[in-house]
């Protein structure tokens, strides 16, 4: 290892050394700046980094901010025909994550000149593209970014927002109730749409296509939304409320997912779902197309696990959420908490308050690392899915508040006495329990005895209790926010 | 009657529960108030879905912040429009928010007809749906029996 004197480790100022030919290393070429202030302008990440045995970790600081900039790996003369500082990111900070041996936290600045505005394609070619394969660095993960508010005005944002889909739908002061159509693959057209209708009618807002439904041999698209909107309407006239039905418009193609959006419009329907996996293009592509045609957007992380279930390795998904506010969709799945899919509460809760903050302070416990002031841009109703139940309803509503749509799939379909029957579970155990919080109790803890209460007057929420009361999902999170006590200020 | 589970109008947040006595009323409204909501009484007999505009029974009460003002206009209304639907609405006028926060029906019509599915066969398979509401053919005032 170096001292700290050696030459090795300083900004070689000299120009004509500087740009001599051969290999330097990425702090001579001036990627590390502990001097640095980020401007008000500059998009700034941190980076959990494990660099490989021997790597000094601010090299590999410089390293990460070189080549997620301008760098390659050998000095090039043409660097010269450019404001090249201005273009290089800086590393500026460099930090052991607490208990974590061999993993730092690096800090990362970049101007606002190195972005496309209102691309977030171009700005994950930037963040996430070479840079996370460099030899190096045994892993990287981009655990949070803040975007700049002159960045953030490029983008248009969610097309409705939650404030408005509120309005449309007529639903306030609570969370929405969904449920996710099951068997997610094999039912018929006319078999889906008995489901719909049931759970609709049951008394939940929505129901959904599952990510992986799009247009198999067993039901055609048209014909699934054909059933699903006769669902839809039949249920709206029988209850007297708006009802929807997240229409999954996602396809080979744009045109393919143009067309099938343009079905779904030409149905009536108030929803559209698209999945995470189509792309950040598309995903812009199709919010502007739902700006144009008063459409919610309904977005189904469906392979982010990918990106964002290692620790040492990927993205978090506070960024993606925050990358997804900005492309513009209106739901957005972003985990339980209580359920069967991974998430530590508190950093779950980070998540939400990155998708419904009008400004998102500095958390560490819930891995937010930075201010982030979000201008004005819409909010996004983050969408709780996956192994929850009715008996968790004091649970979900303490952590999440009432933006927030919950989705009981399972716990709808498989209710004993029938889809209706487990719709009527669901709704009867949020009313009451929204009931029981304005009139002050302490659901926390009150929660089981009030859901008791109200199955005294509703048979099917006694079914569902008796059904699923104890199932749990306590398994050790893989994902929590790793912090000192006493955290250094960050920017 | 209506068919769905409940056998009535499901609008609002509470249609699921037993009707709210005026105490629990109360208690609801003192919650809003201690969010800084203002409270406001809306009727109408056009429950329609996408009837979005209900009438106002005199306007948001942006000033009141005692619950027993808010409950004496709700009664007010009860007894001026006995068999209308009226509802509690509480408005946030938060930066960024600017919207209704709480809405829960606090009187109904003794019958709830409910409302007919009107389908228009078109191109193909497609379907245009038009929902309508039994008692709407009604003059305005006239629906529900005065």
């Amino acid at each position: 290892m170096a001292t700290a004197k050696d030459t090795a480790l300083e900004q070689i100022k000299d120009t004509k050394k500087r740009y001599s030919a051969g290999v330097l290393k990425y702090r001579q070429m001036g990627y590390w700046d502990a001097d640095y202030l980020p401007k008000d302008t500059d998009t700034v990440c941190l980076f959990r980094i494990t660099p490989q045995e021997g790597v000094d970790p601010i090299e590999a600081a410089a390293a990460v901010a070189g080549e997620s900039s301008t760098a390659t790996w050998t000095v090039v003369w043409t660097d010269r025909l450019t404001a090249c500082d201005s273009y290089r990111a800086k590393a500026f900070k460099v930090e052991p994550v607490p208990n974590n041996p061999g993993q730092f936290f690096a800090w990362v600045a970049y101007d606002i000149i190195l972005f496309e505005e209102g691309s977030i394609a171009n700005i994950t070619a930037s963040l996430i593209g070479n840079v996370f394969s460099f030899k190096p660095l045994k892993a990287a993960r981009l655990e949070d970014i803040r975007i700049p508010v002159a960045l953030v005005k490029t983008f248009k944002g969610p097309p409705t927002g939650l404030i408005v889909e509120r309005e449309r739908l007529d639903k306030f002061g609570r969370p929405l109730l969904g449920a996710t159509t099951k068997p997610k693959l094999g039912l018929s057209g006319r078999n889906y749409g008995r489901v719909i209708y049931e759970g609709l009618k049951g008394g939940l807002d929505f129901m959904k296509d599952d990510e992986n439904i799009n247009s198999q041999p067993f039901m055609h698209w048209r014909d699934r939304f054909l059933y699903v909107m006769d669902g839809v309407n039949k249920a709206s006239a029988a209850t007297g409320e708006v009802k929807g039905s997240y229409l999954n418009v996602t396809g080979a193609t744009m045109e393919d997912i143009y067309e099938r959006a343009e079905f779904a419009k030409e149905l009536g329907s108030v929803i559209i779902m698209v999945d995470l996996i189509i792309g950040w293009s598309a995903i812009q592509s199709i919010a502007n197309w739902a700006r144009r045609n008063d459409m919610i957007v309904h977005m189904h992380r469906a392979g982010h696990g990918t990106y964002t279930r290692q620790k040492n390795h990927g993205v978090s998904f506070r960024v993606m959420a925050k990358w997804l506010r900005l492309a513009g969709v209106d739901h957005l799945h972003t985990g339980t908490a209580v359920g069967k899919l991974e998430g530590d509460p508190l950093t779950v809760q980070g998540y939400y308050n990155v998708c419904r903050d009008s400004y998102t302070r500095q958390d560490l416990p819930r891995g937010l690392f930075f201010d982030q002031d979000w201008c004005d841009t819409k909010k996004v109703m983050p969408v709780a899915s996956g192994g929850i139940h009715a008996g968790q309803m004091h649970q979900l509503i303490d952590l999440f508040g009432d933006d927030v749509i919950l989705q009981f799939g399972g716990g709808t379909i498989g209710h004993p006495a029938g889809i209706q029957a487990g719709a009527v579970a669901n709704r009867v155990a949020l009313e009451a329990m929204v009931k029981a919080r304005n009139e002050g109790k302490d659901i926390r803890n009150e929660g089981p005895e009030i859901l008791r209460k109200a199955a005294q007057f509703c048979t099917p929420l006694k079914q569902a209790l008796d059904t699923w009361g104890d199932i749990t999902f306590n398994y050790a999170s893989t994902d929590t926010s790793d912090y000192a006590v006493t955290p250094s200020a960050s920017v | 009657m209506m068919t769905n589970p409940t056998g009535r109008l499901t609008q609002g947040q509470f249609s699921f529960l037993p009707d709210l006595t005026d105490e629990e009323i109360a208690m609801q409204i003192d919650y809003g108030l201690s969010k800084g909501y203002a409270w406001s009484v809306e009727y109408t007999d056009d429950p329609h879905p996408r009837n979005t505009y209900w009438e106002m029974f005199g306007m948001p009460m942006f000033d009141l912040k005692d619950s027993a003002g808010v409950l004496m206009e709700m009664k007010n209304c009860r007894s001026t429009f006995p068999n209308h639907y009226i509802r509690l609405m509480a408005f946030d006028s938060t930066r960024g928010i600017e919207s209704i926060a709480m809405s829960f029906i606090v009187n109904r019509p003794a019958k709830e007809p409910g409302f007919s599915l009107v389908r228009q066969e078109v191109n193909g398979r497609s379907i245009r749906y038009t929902i309508q509401s039994y008692s709407a053919d009604s003059p305005e005032g006239e629906r529900y029996g005065r």
